[in-house]
């Protein structure tokens, strides 16, 4: 078709994300991979107390004890030795635009980040290579009491707090990228949100990569304290590289009677990265917590948002959409525990692939003895945009109570010629009749997302497709 | 303006259209009717561009353009359109939503939201539409008739110079035909032209025809003028097949 030669033309059908600033850094490891030695220099580098380090060095055993997984997607070509595990781009955190470097600067804005804080945040943090560059949180919410910061100013600043919570949701042992995080971690946020306040328009972190062979371990704890509410939307983007990166993180949501959490994320990594990322939420008596995963971007995603529903009356919602295009595996879901009675779960996913790429639905509903009056529902959609691409569901439930209500529900489609005509017939070229079946698909999740979120996941939607078409 | 010349089609294989002729000028009405089977709906199919029909022979022009050079958006932006028999179904795309880029594909320039806001409503009053539907997504759980008036909704919207209605008319009931005829006879004038492809000659009394043509076995047997509809109302299609049968 002659639209593809122009959109070959103008670039579009590459990763538009995939430029990279020179590597001028204030302290990077000397060499690559990971032992106890480059643990100690991180902990020492960040004059942490006596105790993370140890927890640290136990969970780098523990990484070293763990086998890679062998289910899931293909991590054969995972080097652990070829990986930088930390890089401090500056030596102070800028409390302002200005103070960051001005090719730092320049990339968060054509990220739009800076515009977005003025428009339509609460506050904003900014994290490049392994630490957090900017941060901010608007006065109005710091004199509420909302802390919003780097996880390592948690950790200095709220020591008691980080050290009462941290890893008691996901245990540096509970997987091997959690140990492995556990071990290097750097960055991140810590968020606690007092009883009662209502943040009522989103906290945003933008994680950023940008030299080659790097891993990027952020740490996020989120405390939402009773009867409050707060949304966090994570984004995050990488420099296209011919060699591996790796992002591998920790969040953790602790979600107190009464409070409402609900974490966004529009993963948008270069074609490069490695997403392997462990996170879990626990919702308390009539706590809410939603997942709104996005993923679009990586090589390889390996990512199961979970919440654990331990208060009566809890609910917890997983809506995740996945896009693969050539080359890529999204391998996402979702888990639910339902462990108190008169707890309910929604868990919707909506994958895309196209071309070599495939999408696996992976999902695990649990119900355990004694969560009567338990209500869960399952549905996950597959759309498959051409003949190649491929799609798997693999749904585990494990039910042990017998007074509950759980429905799965499961559909694969196609793209099919005769939808592809009708819309073309009213003067869509054959991409945009594709996106608009493609953005309709996803509609139910775009939905949920505030407006400037939904239509930015639209259009990398479009974007990932463009060219790919004819 | 449209221009059928030796029109041969076929699709998995199998032959469909034998040789089809049809001249339709600026402002005309023409109606197509014929028995099952045909070739009505692949004639339709043809025109606008249906990949898995193959075109075997013959030419096909409009406005002086060789149709078969161009993708069926490419046909759309140059004035034609295809009113489906079984259009199909968008999930979470509405309508209202699916019209704006449809119009704002086929126009030169494109119209503001209160342009298009306004445009909508205009159009949807003509055929006695609740606004609501606007909200709904393309096709999905629409009645047959709520599909036919969507379908000539989006006529309306696009105005084409150029309407090929296939089996509109079928599966209706009169007050959804009477809604559906007076959209088509709202664009009527000197600058539009329509194929209407039916099996029934009761549509003919909503829009009048200025050329009626028999179809059969895949070739236009004979034409006449509106009375040529009303015999073969009488007559049925057997007449056809005993009289034209043989030519097949």
């Amino acid at each position: 078709m002659p639209e593809d030669k122009t959109i070959q033309e103008l670039g579009l059908d590459e990763y538009k994300f995939g430029f990279s600033d020179p590597e001028e850094y204030f302290f990077k490891t000397p060499r690559k991979g990971i032992d106890a030695e480059i643990v100690a220099m991180i902990s020492k580098h960040k004059n942490e107390p006596e105790w993370m380090l140890e927890y640290r060095l136990k969970a780098l055993e523990s990484f070293f004890a763990k086998p890679t997984p062998q289910w899931g997607g293909d991590l054969s070509e995972l080097d652990f030795d070829e990986i930088y595990y930390y890089i401090r781009p500056m030596e102070n955190q800028g409390r302002t635009w200005d103070d960051v470097p001005d090719d730092i600067k320049n990339t968060f804005e054509k990220l739009g980040i800076p515009q977005a804080e003025r428009d339509t945040l609460a506050g904003v943090g900014a994290q490049y290579e392994s630490e957090v560059v900017y941060h901010s949180l608007k006065e109005e919410w710091d004199k509420a009491g909302v802390v919003f910061m780097d996880m390592d100013s948690g950790l200095r600043e709220h020591e008691d707090i980080v050290r009462e919570y941290f890893g008691t949701i996901i245990p540096y042992d509970d997987n091997k990228f959690s140990a492995l995080n556990s071990a290097v971690w750097s960055g991140g946020s810590f968020v606690y949100v007092p009883p009662g306040v209502h943040i009522d328009i989103p906290l945003q972190a933008y994680f950023r990569i940008n030299a080659e062979n790097m891993g990027q371990f952020e740490r996020t704890l989120i405390i939402a304290d009773e009867g409050s509410s707060v949304h966090y939307i994570e984004g995050c983007t990488a420099p296209t590289y011919t060699s591996n990166s790796l992002h591998s993180a920790v969040v953790e949501l602790i979600a107190k009677p009464n409070a409402r959490i609900r974490y966004s994320t529009i993963q948008n990594w270069s074609h490069n990265t490695y997403n392997l990322v462990t996170k879990r939420a626990v919702a308390e008596e009539n706590a809410t917590v939603e997942w709104v995963d996005g993923n679009l971007g990586s090589k390889l995603t390996m990512k199961y948002p979970a919440v654990y529903l331990m208060g009566e009356g809890a609910r917890g919602e997983i809506l995740s959409v996945a896009y693969a295009g050539d080359g890529q595996h999204q391998d996402a879901g979702g888990k639910v525990v339902h462990a108190a009675p008169n707890t309910s779960s929604l868990i919707t996913s909506k994958s895309i692939s196209r071309g070599t790429g495939r999408s696996t639905y992976r999902g695990l509903l649990k119900v355990h003895e004694g969560a009567v009056n338990s209500k869960s529902r399952v549905e996950c959609d597959a759309l498959l945009l051409d003949e190649n691409a491929r799609t798997d569901t693999y749904p585990y439930i494990e039910i042990e109570e017998k007074k509950v209500n759980t429905e799965h529900e499961a559909t694969v489609s196609k793209v099919g010629e005769d939808q592809l005509f009708y819309l073309m017939s009213r003067g869509l070229s054959e991409e945009a009749a594709m996106a608009m079946v493609v953005n309709g698909f996803i509609e139910p999740i775009a939905k949920e997302l505030p407006l400037e979120y939904a239509i930015e996941l639209n259009r990398l939607i479009q974007l990932e497709m463009e060219g790919s078409v004819g | 303006m449209l221009k059928i010349e030796g029109l041969r089609a076929e699709i998995d294989g199998q032959e469909i259209l034998k040789g089809l002729d049809l001249e339709v000028g600026k402002g005309e009405i023409h109606a197509i009717m014929g028995p099952n089977g045909s070739g009505k709906s692949t004639l339709s199919n043809v025109l606008m561009g249906h990949p898995r029909y193959e075109v075997t022979g013959g030419a096909v022009t409009f406005m002086g353009e060789d149709v078969f050079e161009l993708e069926a958006d490419e046909r759309a932006k140059l004035g034609m359109f295809l009113a489906f028999q079984y259009p199909s179904e968008v999930p979470g795309v509405s309508v209202a939503n699916f019209l704006r880029t449809a119009v704002n594909s086929v126009r030169e320039e494109e119209l503001s939201v209160m342009e298009m806001y306004r445009l909508l409503q205009e159009k949807m009053k003509i055929m006695q539409m609740d606004p609501k539907f606007a909200e709904r997504y393309l096709n999905e759980g629409f009645s047959g008739g709520e599909k036919k008036r969507n379908e000539i909704l989006q006529m309306l919207m696009l105005e084409p110079k150029l309407a090929i209605m296939d089996e509109t008319d079928s599966g209706l009931d009169i007050d959804a035909l009477q809604v559906v005829s007076k959209g088509v006879n709202e664009l009527k004038g000197p600058e539009f032209s329509a194929v209407i492809i039916t099996h029934y000659q009761r549509i003919l009394r909503y829009i009048e025809p200025d050329h009626v043509h028999v179809m059969l076995d895949g070739r236009i047997v004979t034409s006449g003028g509106k009375d040529l509809a009303l015999t073969l109302e009488d007559k049925g299609y057997d007449w056809v097949r005993q009289e034209f049968g043989s030519a097949a």
